[in-house]
């Protein structure tokens, strides 16, 4: 035994263990990592990056208005654009359904069409609405159109969500629904879309953080003072004071929201998983 | 006038044909057990009886009202016939005294307390009043299929359609619900039960069909149809059933 293990160790070159290359190797990424940040640290320019960006008394010119006002519109058009969307997408997933052709085309090609624009386009397009339709004017001013860009664009999306979550629930519900005289529209409304709104409870949940996030555009259909949202707020003390730090507090005020929400949106996902 | 008829059906799939021209009755009170090899089409003519299944062509009555009829309310004639699954179906959002109760009120327009009264009594019936606030997915398969019992009953249907209600069923839970659907049977319920519970066609129906490719082969008292069958086709069946493994 030790007699070949010594004829043989001369022919190997002597190696790295797999758990000593595993060290090695770790070692470089930390290097690399650690001489990114060297750099870049010595690149900013501190003093200014300080007043630029982490300005306390900019910062502070923010409050109250940065809640009451910005954050409080910021959900104001989250939350209406939400409820349209939730609304039109639900009726345009069971048009999909419809045994009548012309509902199952039209439904699908406004989802193919509003999945395929920039939601910015719809915002510059809303404004000219009263051209098409003279003396129309949306209710509610940049509140309803605001409701009506991001409804009309999530309806898009919540639509194929609620097509999955109608899927998903089993054909024997229908079957035991009709089986007990409901029509089919009774067993609809009262059995199966119910199951397929808790199924798709999760998606929802995403849909509304990048809602959330879409309210920006809101700023593209000109806003007062008083209806301005985070991303316009920002942007408006960032100019009155000629310092970025308003734009950066608004970023740190949509994460206050988004963070969470993405976050209870896999709770109930892994809950959902596991009670299946 | 029997509760059931069934004349000349017919019922294809694309290509297949699954129902070759069926005939036959169930008569008010009677018990009548469908078994045959699987495929032979016995849960497709009892899913014709309350067009769960659209026929592709003969006529169905229920009560003297032909349901394959261009004119018919076939959702007031669904509610005579109450049908259990194989998979339940209970409705998984609602408690199971809601969905004892959903039906009488959406369907029947009985007052709540009403419904929820009848309910009380049909899930007394099958044994499960202390489960009234549970949801299905608590229940056993064998809870959830009584509840699935009492679901249908509490509509006071004339019929009662049973598609192979215990196959999906773990074997020690076979027997509370065989023993409900028994209690049923001796209080005169007209019942149509496709199974493959020997044992039970044997002891409970009035008459035992055995169905094979989509025809009727075999109809009669269980005694002749399961004891002595007449037909090289039943026989080899039963053999398989009865006997497995020999």
């Amino acid at each position: 035994m030790t007699d070949t293990a010594g004829e043989e160790a001369p022919a190997q070159k002597p190696r790295l263990s797999p758990r000593q290359r595993q060290r090695v190797s770790r070692g470089i990424q930390y290097g690399v990592l650690i001489a990114l940040v060297i750099v870049v640290a010595a690149l900013a320019d501190w003093a200014a990056i300080r007043q630029s960006f982490l300005n306390l008394d900019v910062a502070k010119q923010d409050l109250p208005d940065l809640f009451t006002v910005a954050l409080k519109n910021t959900v104001i058009y989250t939350i209406s654009g939400f409820v349209i969307g939730f609304a039109v997408g639900l009726v345009l997933a069971l048009m999909r359904q419809s045994s009548v052709g012309p509902y199952r085309w039209i439904a699908a090609a406004y989802v193919e069409i509003f999945r395929g624009l920039p939601a910015l386009l719809i915002f510059l397009m809303i404004g000219s609405l009263p051209l098409a339709f003279p003396g129309f004017q949306v209710p509610g001013d940049v509140y309803g159109q605001a409701a009506l860009g991001l409804g009309v664009v999530s309806a898009a999306y919540m639509a194929e969500t609620f097509r999955a979550g109608l899927q998903a629930v089993p054909k024997g519900q229908m079957e035991a629904a009709r089986s007990l005289g409901m029509p089919h529209l009774r067993a609809m409304v009262s059995i199966v879309i119910p199951q397929a709104i808790r199924i798709v409870i999760p998606p929802l949940t995403n849909e509304l953080v990048l809602l959330f996030k879409d309210s920006s555009l809101v700023l593209f259909l000109g806003v007062t003072a008083t209806q301005v949202e985070l991303a316009k707020f920002g942007n408006d003390q960032a100019s009155t004071f000629a310092n970025p730090t308003p734009i950066l507090v608004s970023g740190l005020t949509y994460l206050l929201i988004t963070i969470p929400l993405g976050y209870a949106a896999r709770r109930l996902e892994a809950r959902q998983g596991a009670s299946r | 006038m029997s509760t059931v008829e069934i004349r000349n059906l017919h019922k294809s799939f694309g290509k297949l044909e699954v129902l070759k021209g069926i005939d036959f009755s169930v008569e008010s009170g009677q018990v009548v057990c469908v078994i045959g090899p699987s495929g032979s089409g016995k849960s497709t003519l009892l899913r014709c009886v309350n067009l769960l299944e659209q026929p592709t062509s003969g006529q169905v009555f229920v009560d003297g009202v032909e349901l394959t009829h261009p004119d018919v309310d076939l959702d007031a004639a669904r509610r005579r016939l109450g049908m259990v699954f194989q998979q339940f179906n209970l409705f998984a959002h609602l408690t199971v005294l809601r969905n004892v109760t959903i039906a009488q009120e959406r369907v029947l327009k009985r007052p709540r307390a009403e419904a929820v009264r009848i309910a009380r009594e049909n899930l007394e019936k099958v044994g499960l009043s202390e489960k009234a606030d549970s949801y299905p997915a608590q229940l056993s398969g064998g809870q959830q299929q009584r509840v699935a019992i009492a679901r249908a009953l509490a509509m006071n249907p004339s019929l009662m359609l049973f598609d192979e209600p215990t196959s999906a069923l773990d074997p020690e839970l076979v027997g509370d619900v065989l023993q409900v659907m028994r209690r049923l049977a001796e209080d005169g319920m007209t019942m149509l039960v496709v199974t493959h519970e020997m044992g039970f066609a044997r002891e409970v129906a009035d008459r035992v069909v055995f169905m094979d490719h989509g025809v009727i082969v075999e109809d009669g008292p269980p005694e002749q149809v399961i004891a002595d069958p007449q037909h090289n086709r039943t026989r080899e069946f039963l053999r398989r059933v009865l006997h497995p493994g020999v």
